[in-house]
């Protein structure tokens, strides 16, 4: 196990050397953050009772999908794990002895966190500060609270698994990027990165929530917000571990199969 | 123990002809053509010892490699290492194996090599006394030191190379492929290379298997030979073996002073300029010694060297033979 740690640190290590990236991408998200908040003010102010959320709840949602954007952002893919497919360095990893499928699973969440590390505090302490229906509230209690933090990271480790089943179908194809448009360009929509689930139509609403897509950035924030609670937001994060259970069962499969039919080209 | 027993594979590519016609025909009809990489491929080899591999270009010495280090499934035949199958039992196997492709890197990037270093040795679970002891040896044959330090983006091709053999063998592994280790170094870090793999067979009895279109470095580390092509191991034998099988000339390099080398039986001169000259002595016909005694006796000689074939040249004829 510790070869897989030491791979986590030094990635995390080598992840928070960006630091202007960070500065950056602090601004990045205030003003997406700001923008999407005033589009949806424009809403609730022609009629705020048709609408499934709270606009205080709302605010606490965009701000939170906002600091936390790195551990859910679908279309981040690791540039060494594709080029190593595409130009074959894959070879190496394949001559060392470890489990590629935990290697990669590792890779991600340690670059994803390294990012969340550096830009969730200042985006969230400033979102505390902001004028009333626009700012960050606190969880309803310190339960929620806790639920939220678990719910995070279930969902974190879910969007990863959901991801490594991208990165192992570009073994079969020669060039990562179509795939890779498909997936990210749904993903964004059904996850709830563009708009918030519980605005979608009641049926698909009910299909996706079922689905590994409710289970990534949706429980967490919900949860945080109050719009899940109790036994809900419990059953909610059940869901989220089998279906964690459930993708990385299949990416380990995936995995097998598509390595043992993979041949290093050249050289 | 290495033993590889009608191993085959076959690849399966898309072919076409150039030109835009073709292309959009591609679109609706691929024409794949199998390719026999290797055709029941099998050798043996024990603990200790030390085998170039060698071919032409697509031959299928690579995918030997690649076999043998587990990241390839032949499509049949068995392949031992160790007692154990590479592919099936891929974890267990590369623990005990080095792998060196002269193509790829293994190092990262951006950040010192040995820092690369360090991961290995927890990927390898080293212990700390192993990895130190391993790293100073390294460190001192391949001359390492400043380099370790240097991110590896920023160090030449020979210097490069040199960490990515060190960085192969930090777990002492007990068989270490090289996949063309000296490809593009200049002299020095070849030969630097070259007395480094010798020692290391010799020192800890390490299995090596280097495939490699540099004849010298065949003739500088290996006695046993395996020529393969077109998939299929045309030759396995020493290197003084296949050199009698080309004893039967020898080269005269001759500077003199006079008119020039009239040739007789068993002596052709190659070429000749202004009192320089090449010629070959067809040992059946004409001993070397009476070929000398015919040049003097002729010209002045100011210099003269007598040379056997170069292993170069041994492999060109080689291939001429198989036709390959």
């Amino acid at each position: 196990m510790k070869k897989y740690l030491s791979f986590f640190r030094i990635r995390f290590i080598y992840g928070l050397q960006y630091r202007a990236a960070a500065y950056a991408g602090v601004a990045t998200q205030f003003a997406w953050g700001g923008m999407i908040l005033l589009m949806f003010a424009a809403f609730y102010k022609n009629s705020a009772n048709v609408f499934p959320m709270t606009f205080k709840e709302l605010s606490s949602y965009i701000w939170l999908q906002q600091a936390f954007l790195a551990l859910f952002m679908s279309w981040y893919f690791d540039n060494d794990i594709m080029s190593s497919i595409v130009n074959g360095n894959i070879a190496y990893e394949l001559c060392r002895p470890i489990d590629l499928y935990l290697m990669w699973f590792l890779k991600n969440m340690a670059v994803r966190a390294s990012r969340v590390v550096l830009r969730c505090a200042p985006i969230l302490l400033v979102a505390f500060f902001l004028p009333e229906p626009f700012k960050m509230s606190l969880p309803n209690s310190l339960l929620e609270g806790a639920l939220f933090l678990l719910s995070l990271v279930t969902g974190f480790i879910v969007l990863v698994a959901f991801s490594m089943l991208i990165y192992i179908t570009m073994f079969y194809t020669i060039s990562p990027v179509g795939i890779r448009v498909l997936a990210v360009s749904t993903l964004e929509f059904l996850t709830g990165a563009i708009i918030p689930l519980p605005f979608f139509p009641e049926g698909l609403k009910k299909v996706l929530l079922i689905l590994p897509f409710g289970s990534m950035q949706n429980t967490p924030f919900l949860i945080y917000t109050g719009v899940l609670s109790g036994s809900e937001a419990l059953q909610s994060i059940f869901l989220q571990v089998i279906w964690f259970l459930l993708l990385t069962f299949l990416g380990k499969r995936f995995m097998k199969h598509a390595l043992a039919k993979t041949i290093v080209q050249g050289g | 123990m290495i033993e590889l027993k009608g191993i085959c594979k076959t690849f399966k590519t898309a072919k076409r002809n150039a030109g835009f016609k073709e292309a959009a025909k591609a679109l609706f009809k691929k024409e794949y053509s199998c390719i026999k990489a290797l055709d029941h491929v099998s050798f043996s080899v024990s603990d200790g010892e030390m085998v170039g591999y060698i071919g032409p270009n697509g031959a299928g010495k690579s995918s030997t490699i690649k076999i043998m280090s587990g990241i390839l499934v032949p499509d049949a035949g068995e392949c031992v290492i160790n007692g154990r199958i590479p592919w099936k039992d891929r974890i267990n196997h590369v623990k005990e194996i080095g792998v060196v492709f002269g193509q790829r890197s293994q190092l990262w990037w951006d950040v010192p090599v040995v820092d690369s270093f360090e991961l290995l040795k927890d990927i390898y679970k080293v212990s700390d006394q192993e990895f130190h002891k391993n790293k100073d040896v390294l460190t001192e044959l391949l001359d390492l030191g400043e380099i370790l330090r240097t991110p590896a983006r920023l160090l030449s091709l020979g210097q490069r190379m040199r960490c990515e053999i060190a960085a192969s063998l930090l777990h002492s592994p007990k068989i270490l492929f090289l996949d063309e280790p000296t490809i593009g170094l200049d002299a020095v870090s070849k030969v630097a290379i070259r007395g480094f793999i010798k020692e290391m067979n010799k020192e800890k009895g390490t299995t090596v298997i280097l495939t490699t279109h540099d004849m010298q470095d065949i003739e500088a580390l290996t006695e046993r030979i395996l020529l393969i092509g077109k998939g299929r191991i045309l030759l396995d034998g020493s290197l003084s073996e296949l050199k009698k099988r080309n004893e039967t000339y020898k080269k005269l390099t001759v500077d003199y002073a006079g008119k020039g080398v009239e040739p007789i039986p068993g002596l052709t001169i190659v070429n000749s300029v202004e009192g320089h000259a090449q010629m070959t002595v067809d040992t059946r016909i004409l001993s070397v010694s009476s070929a000398i005694s015919h040049i003097s006796g002729q010209v002045d000689v100011t210099d003269l060297s007598v040379s056997g074939a170069t292993a170069e040249e041994m492999v060109v004829a080689l291939y001429k033979e198989f036709s390959i």
